[in-house]
């Protein structure tokens, strides 16, 4: 079958890869560096491509409690914002967490702390991986490096969220939600029938027939008994997570004597930064993270002996780095180098800081 | 003569009102007096007489009536404090042949809910939300809302409501009245059996009003708080009487999409 390319920014590529992925339903509230996705959404009619519905929400508030909603009857739904709009939406993330529902939320991460900037930053990897909202939970996190990875992964999002019936992210940031690159798109895949999602969600509430118990979707328990042991089946659940669903890339690790590790767009950065050292004769190698939670513990232990220290790049102030010294145990030198606030470190200032910091140090 | 006993007089062919259907049969977590019982029982013979059970989705508020879940038997789902019309919103623009019902009290719905009710009102979203305005915080201990009354004491205003420095009791209602997507409006109440069937009929109403596509379907029911107001049942529905209904006064707003005047 001939490909079908596209030359598209990184949030229109999710916005199309909602619409052919068979997703139900986007609600979202404009915010800087993402409004593109609920643009391209409402330019390209998909409630008549598909039937999925498109509505902008008053507040990201809203918008997250309608995809509680919408999920809460089996749909296949999203939302989109960026860093202020997610702090907004942690109380209807933990409520969907509590109420074990699926769906996918993208971040495009700019500076902070409050209105920050609207330029791109990694500084939400503690509130994207450490829960965010109240409560013991935790989300599969995903970080994509390329226009390509946007497109991709909001079908694997689905498929994780529905596996394991709790929300997804999408971590992004203001440059790949922002650059345009080339991408390969799929095929228009159909929505499920009210039929498939009966079948696929028999806990969804699409109105209860004689036959069958009321379904409730609820994340109350007033029995502390039964609210425990519903922590503990959410810990079991992502024990399983941990277990199945790492995700990253190892490039040029085999005789690599120091490891840059970085997600996103850090990533993309340290490639030139890589290439640099090993024109000067160090051997450098990267490990990418494509999943943040669960986080790639086991290869970091496995590569620790072997190498001679890792640096930790990211677009932050050190958050990534903390869950890298835990999985190295300080058997080896991990340091940290980032830019903050909407900076972005050149590929040069990388290889200074790993010279000074790692080699050096 | 033989002492007659309640056993005597409960049977079959006595009963007037009989327990919906729809009602699980599982006991009221509600204090003895309180409206939320009669106005469940209400939706379920609604719900019932309608014969749309398997076609009705339901949303619980943050509030007495959380557990509305245990009481209605309907799938239901359970929304985060006064988000319930942004839940209703999505289920029913994701399944628009389905009935969509919000059960929300005076907090949820016109103080920390109120965008989310507001603009599920503006858009005319072709959902049914009943509103149970009591005038105060039920279950979290009596504690002031929207809706308390001027000079009303509560657990956070012990002196009684001043409204210079706690502001004004807010009727919503006559707010969302004014917007072009409320289809029906309505004030009711629940404390004599003329009430209830005023009530039951605005119920139905804003159900079928789901039929025709044409917005917000709003049953405010002004009810009572034995626990909250520190009164027993009969004194509470007295002073519901004489305080609440001359503020919240019963009656249609908006029939047919149209103001009602008076």
């Amino acid at each position: 079958m001939k490909k079908e390319l596209r030359l598209m920014k990184g949030n229109e590529a999710v916005a199309e890869a909602a619409i052919r992925s068979g997703a139900d339903a986007y609600f979202g509230y404009p915010i800087t560096p993402q409004s593109e996705v609920l643009e391209y959404l409402m330019a390209e009619k998909p409630y008549e491509r598909t039937g999925m519905v498109v509505l902008q929400a008053e507040s990201e508030v809203s918008a997250i409690n309608m995809v509680y909603g919408a999920a809460g009857c089996g749909r296949m739904v999203m939302t989109s914002s960026s860093s202020p709009g997610i702090s907004l939406k942690q109380e209807g993330i933990s409520y969907m967490t509590g109420a074990e529902l699926p769906c996918l939320i993208l971040n495009v991460v700019r500076g902070g702390p409050g209105l920050g900037t609207i330029q791109p930053s990694q500084s939400d990897y503690f509130q994207a991986t450490k829960g965010g909202g109240h409560g013991d939970y935790r989300m599969i996190v995903l970080a994509p490096a390329s226009v390509q990875e946007m497109y991709d992964f909001v079908e694997l999002a689905f498929d994780l969220a529905f596996k394991y019936r709790t929300p997804t992210m999408i971590l992004s940031d203001g440059i790949i939600g922002q650059m345009m690159e080339k991408l390969e798109i799929g095929p228009q895949k159909p929505r499920r029938t009210p039929e498939e999602i009966a079948k696929q969600c028999p806990w969804a509430t699409v109105g209860k027939p004689k036959n069958r118990e009321r379904n409730i979707i609820t994340s109350l328990d007033l029995s502390a008994v039964r609210q425990e042991e519903k922590n503990l089946k959410l810990q079991a659940k992502y024990k399983e997570i941990r277990e199945k669903e790492v995700r990253y890339e190892l490039i040029n690790c085999e005789d690599a004597d120091y490891i840059l590790v970085a997600y996103g767009s850090s990533a993309r950065l340290s490639m030139k930064a890589m290439d640099i050292l090993r024109a000067k004769g160090v051997k450098v190698g990267i490990l990418r993270l494509i999943t943040l939670f669960p986080f790639p513990t086991k290869i970091i232990k496995e590569i620790t002996p072997k190498v001679k220290g890792f640096l930790a790049v990211e677009m932050s102030c050190g958050q990534m780095v903390e869950d890298l010294r835990l999985a190295v145990e300080f058997k080896k030198p991990v340091e940290h180098f980032g830019r903050v606030g909407g900076m972005i470190p050149s590929p040069e200032e990388i290889v200074e800081a790993l010279e000074q910091k790692i080699i050096g140090g | 003569m033989a002492e007659i006993t309640l056993k005597d007089i409960i049977k079959e062919e006595n009963l007037v009102y009989k327990r919906s259907e729809i009602m699980t049969g599982k006991t009221l977590s509600y204090c003895p007096g309180c409206g939320h019982g009669t106005a469940h029982q209400i939706i379920a013979h609604t719900i019932q007489d309608m014969g749309i059970q398997e076609q009705t989705i339901g949303i619980s508020p943050v509030g007495c009536s959380v557990l509305m879940y245990d009481f209605l038997d309907l799938d239901i789902q359970q929304a985060a404090h006064g988000r319930a019309p942004a839940l209703a919103t999505a289920i029913k623009r994701v399944m628009p042949e389905k009935f969509v019902f919000t059960y929300q009290g005076d907090g949820d719905l016109a103080a920390i809910g109120t965008a989310e009710t507001i603009h599920a009102c503006n858009r005319g979203e072709n959902i049914t939300i009943i509103f149970i305005n009591n005038g105060i915080y039920g279950m979290t201990g009596g504690q002031m809302a929207p809706t308390t009354l001027e000079g009303m004491p509560t657990a956070t205003c012990p002196y009684g409501r001043d409204t210079s420095i706690m502001g004004n009791p807010l009727k919503i209602t006559e707010l969302l009245a004014l917007l072009p997507g409320t289809y029906y409006v309505t004030r009711q109440s629940v404390h004599t059996p003329r009430a209830v069937r005023q009530t039951k009929k605005a119920i139905r109403t804003a159900f079928e009003n789901q039929k025709l596509n044409r917005g917000v379907s709003f049953v405010e029911i002004v009810s009572n708080c034995n626990s909250g107001w520190k009164l027993p049942p009969v004194k509470a529905n007295e002073w519901m009487v004489e305080n609440m209904f001359p503020f919240y006064p019963i009656g249609d707003m908006k029939v047919d999409g149209k103001i009602v005047n008076k």
